[in-house]
């Protein structure tokens, strides 16, 4: 059963939420739609489930136009990042609701409930009601609903935002295996390139309402077709410096310059803009090609075991993601440290023109 | 005793007065009444309140009252959920504008429509009637229903109706077994005003109705006769007239000031 989307377009009051989308979903893959807010992912999702309609466009499942049909009529499931379940309906009751409605016999449900009940670890509290309920659990309940009938299409709109950073990595690991165990299309949004990454199956990165870039998810990681897919698949943004490359050097801002080396040794001289995830740039020396550069530090933030130094490279603004907790001094001087075999190489256009041969996904 | 609880006391004696004198008045003879100041009843009586509840004129008008209050509650109500949801769901041309002037009929005097709606309940032979007294009620109730139930249901996330018809239900099902659960505080204050809104209108109640419908506000202002006011019969109808009102409010008085709370009230 596979869907494929054709060429919708939706513009509201003058404001295109959606410019020309056009995808082909397989049977039984894992799709994530990775962008920032208001990048169109769920609306986007919204007009696949059939709770919106496109202005132009067609959503085609097994050869058949699905476009105008009413969501009742559709045979899928979606969980929303708020929690949305049955305030006045038992857990057991909210997850036995879609089979309910499909008339099933009482004790297949009962089975059926047990089962993803146990799945998502809800066994104990079945006879609870919503609001008794923790927030992750709430939200296991509202997975649950959507896990337990055989829909065609499993919809996640950010499901895990709303939770604490454990419960949300407890439940990452827990729907990978999910999704693999079933032959429905599974379309997950999100904003985070670690979730993304941690999830696999393939990926579609979304700008403005536009697809920038789709592929194969780590694939799109490592080849980031533009800086704008670059910035969006790294949390914090990707760093962007100018560069200018002569016949045996690459050279950052006035005083930098290293040889050009692996990857970069095809480059030919000219202007170019140099990328470099945060993850990548390291307050320490790493190994002998670590290139030095001196910048100011303008703010430390800490984000929960880890810290984002913001520093000031000769006017260009470089995060330095380090794990760990550390405190700077806001104005003091400091020296990062990259791996010229860790950048990548843009146009001035903003197209990718050389990637670093393999990258590490620790730190994510 | 600190200051807040003497003014809260002294409050509170100031607004019982008035009812602590009805229902004084109520336990007395009208010569008694008349004949001596006492600040509380000498020779208990419950003689007013035996007339009420054995002459059929005067009993009849609390059952007519009560009929027409519930059937008004009942119709405001049925109509009003359905324009509700419509308001706090659906976008439609000129639905803000439509909100506001179902809001302006509360604001027009009673006494504006008493005379179309004589005219045409007599021209349909509706005179008289319980049904005619609930439905005029309705131009106050209903707009005032909408205006209540839409907030309480404004305040249900819209993803559970979504996700309603996700899972397959048809609409009837969704409102009747998921959304009214969630307002029904929402329909318990509606209801609470509806009914206290037609249990105390008297003027469209009285003209609408001559004898078979006639409210006991109704029966309450003809009492004079040529030996004057009888004021302990009257008192006593007072009382009982509060007493429903006050029943209805112990009922609804928590999910009341949930609606105060969500400022629709």
């Amino acid at each position: 059963m596979g869907i494929s989307i054709e060429n919708i377009n939706l513009t509201v009051d003058e404001e295109v939420y959606l410019k020309d989308i056009s995808l082909e979903l397989e049977p039984g893959s894992t799709n994530i739609f990775l962008g920032r807010t208001l990048s169109g992912k769920t609306t986007l999702l919204r007009i696949m489930a059939g709770l919106d309609r496109p202005d132009t466009g067609r959503i085609i499942v097994n050869g058949e136009d699905v476009t105008g049909v009413s969501v009742r009529k559709r045979n899928i499931s979606m969980v929303y990042q708020q929690f949305i379940n049955y305030p006045s309906f038992t857990i057991y009751d909210n997850i036995a609701s879609p089979l309910k409605i499909l008339g099933m016999d009482k004790k297949k449900i009962d089975h059926k409930v047990r089962e993803v009940a146990q799945m998502l670890h809800l066994e104990s509290m079945l006879d609870r009601l919503p609001v008794e309920l923790s927030g992750g659990q709430q939200q296991r309940c509202a997975i649950a609903r959507a896990l337990v009938k055989d829909s065609n299409l499993l919809l996640l709109d950010e499901p895990l935002v709303n939770l604490d950073y454990k419960l949300r990595e407890e439940l990452q690991i827990d729907l990978q295996d999910i999704f693999q165990q079933r032959d429905t299309i599974v379309v997950y949004t999100t904003t985070e390139p670690g979730e993304a990454l941690k999830l696999g199956g393939s990926i579609v990165v979304l700008d403005k309402g536009r697809m920038i870039q789709t592929g194969v998810t780590s694939q799109v990681y490592h080849k980031p077709a533009t800086i704008k897919v670059a910035e969006v698949f790294s949390d914090p943004p990707i760093n962007l410096l100018n560069c200018v490359v002569n016949n045996k050097t690459l050279s950052l801002g006035d005083n930098v310059s290293t040889p050009l080396k692996g990857h970069l040794s095809s480059l030919s001289p000219g202007n170019y803009i140099v990328g470099i995830r945060s993850n990548h740039l390291y307050l320490t020396p790493q190994n002998g090609n670590d290139t030095m550069l001196d910048a100011i530090v303008e703010l430390a933030e800490i984000n929960g075991s880890e810290t984002f130094i913001h520093m000031d490279f000769e006017k260009t603004k470089l995060v330095v993601q380090e794990v760990g907790v550390y405190s700077q001094k806001i104005d003091s001087k400091i020296k990062v440290f990259l791996d010229p075999a860790n950048l990548f190489i843009f146009s001035e256009s903003g197209s990718l023109i050389l990637s670093p041969d393999h990258l590490k996904l620790e730190h994510l | 005793m600190k200051k807040r609880t003497v003014f809260f006391i002294i409050y509170m004696i100031l607004l019982m007065l008035p009812i602590y004198w009805m229902l004084n008045m109520s336990l007395r003879t009208n010569a008694d009444i008349l004949g001596s100041f006492s600040l509380y009843p000498k020779n208990i009586t419950f003689a007013n309140y035996m007339k009420i509840f054995t002459d059929s004129s005067w009993y009849n008008g609390y059952i007519n009252s009560i009929i027409y209050v519930t059937l008004n509650t009942m119709i405001s109500l049925v109509a009003a959920l359905p324009a509700a949801y419509a308001f706090s769901r659906y976008n439609f041309i000129g639905d803000k504008h439509l909100f506001f002037w179902l809001l302006t009929n509360r604001m027009a005097p009673a006494a504006v429509f008493l005379l179309p709606f004589f005219q045409l309940y007599s021209t349909f032979g509706l005179i008289d009637t319980h049904i005619a007294v609930a439905m005029a009620h309705c131009l106050f109730n209903v707009p005032l229903a909408v205006w209540i139930l839409e907030g309480f249901m404004s305040a249900v996330p819209r993803e559970i109706d979504e996700t309603a018809f996700i899972d397959g239900y048809k609409f009837p099902r969704f409102f009747l077994t998921i959304f009214v659960p969630l307002i029904r505080s929402g329909i318990g204050v509606t209801a609470f005003f509806c009914f206290m809104f037609s249990w105390v209108e008297l003027l469209l109640a009285r003209t609408l109705t001559t004898t078979d419908a006639k409210p006991i506000a109704a029966t309450m202002t003809r009492t004079v006769s040529a030996t004057g006011l009888d004021w302990g019969l009257l008192a006593a109808a007072g009382i009982l007239t509060i007493v429903p009102g006050a029943l209805v409010i112990w009922f609804v008085r928590n999910n009341l000031a949930k609606g105060f709370a969500m400022g629709r009230v």
